[in-house]
């Protein structure tokens, strides 16, 4: 009985999933094809939804949560997000000052 | 509360499994170091592609307003994020020990998505060459094909690798090991599709933009 009930909620938590990241994509991908709005702010809505999308499928998809017992996983993924922003936030920095100072 | 059935989706091996539960969350932990590896060489091709984003790096030849096609971009995130959830189905039915043909049918349902995704990703790249932007004509097209097609080729891997599941599932049954393998592959695919909404978000979407 306790397993069905479980197989239920745990069908809900994909399906409610599956429901926000789908919204996530529709939201740009429909700004970008009709909408008229500057450039700029196209990509921030869609920095933002992406972000967004991006912790929905860890928390929904991958079961990354807060919990103590994900909690290594959780450190990991930090400190990999950790040493990529600064290396990928390092080369973007660099290249865009050297494309800066070449105009 | 769900705390005791918070584990990695597909597993069942329950609590008094205590031995074979641990290896299977060192198992679990070495493959999500992998994983975070694998992002870092995708996170450095993506900002590799943002560097290759100034106009001067066309270096005079076709921009992503020329080449890239939002409906075809729209339809592999689609088949992308419905494959993730056939995904999700079959370790479900794996773990709450369904019967053994449902996860199948989720996994082969998984499979032709993820070849449907595929097969158009290799259209557009056949489109693109016919307008000449192949690798060779700018620093941007360089770039773009770096990091695309690096994506397509991690979902052929885990296509082939879900053929194989599906093959192991079929010969040994559920195994503890093969269920395993099979949270494992989840895990690789659930993170290809985390890695597409980068690509959809900063190279389609920003290029179109």
């Amino acid at each position: 009985m306790q397993e069905k009930l479980d197989y239920a909620g745990e069908l809900q938590d994909y399906l409610k999933g599956f429901a926000l990241a789908l919204l996530l994509t529709l939201i740009p991908f429909g700004m970008v094809a009709w909408s008229a709005l500057p450039r700029f702010t196209l990509l921030i809505a869609i920095g933002v939804c992406g972000l967004l999308q991006v912790v929905v499928q860890f928390h929904y998809f991958l079961h990354i949560n807060l919990s103590r017992e994900k909690r290594e996983d959780l450190w990991l993924i930090l400190f990999s997000i950790l040493l990529l922003s600064i290396m990928a936030g390092g080369t973007i920095w660099i290249m865009a000052n050297l494309a800066h100072r070449m105009h | 509360m769900r705390a005791s059935t918070a584990t990695h989706p597909g597993l069942n091996l329950g609590n008094h499994h205590t031995d074979a539960h641990d290896k299977a969350e060192t198992l679990v932990f070495g493959f999500w170091v992998f994983l975070m590896s694998d992002l870092i060489i995708f996170g450095l091709m993506f900002a590799l592609y943002l560097t290759a984003q100034n106009p001067l790096s066309y270096a005079g030849g076709p921009s992503p307003k020329d080449v890239y096609d939002l409906g075809s971009a729209f339809a592999q995130t689609m088949l992308l994020l419905c494959s993730s959830l056939t995904f999700g189905f079959a370790g479900l039915a794996l773990r709450h020990k369904l019967p053994l043909a449902r996860v199948k049918f989720w996994l082969v349902v998984t499979l032709l998505l993820g070849l449907g995704f595929l097969s158009l990703e290799l259209n557009d790249f056949h489109d693109m060459f016919t307008k000449g932007a192949v690798p060779s004509r700018s620093g941007h097209l360089s770039a773009f094909f770096g990091l695309v097609p690096l994506h397509g080729l991690h979902v052929t891997a885990g296509s082939i690798w879900i053929v194989i599941m599906l093959l192991q599932l079929h010969f040994l049954g559920p195994h503890p090991m093969v269920k395993i393998r099979l949270l494992r592959l989840g895990l690789f695919w659930h993170f290809l599709d985390i890695i597409w909404i980068g690509i959809f978000s900063i190279v389609y979407l920003g290029g179109l933009a």
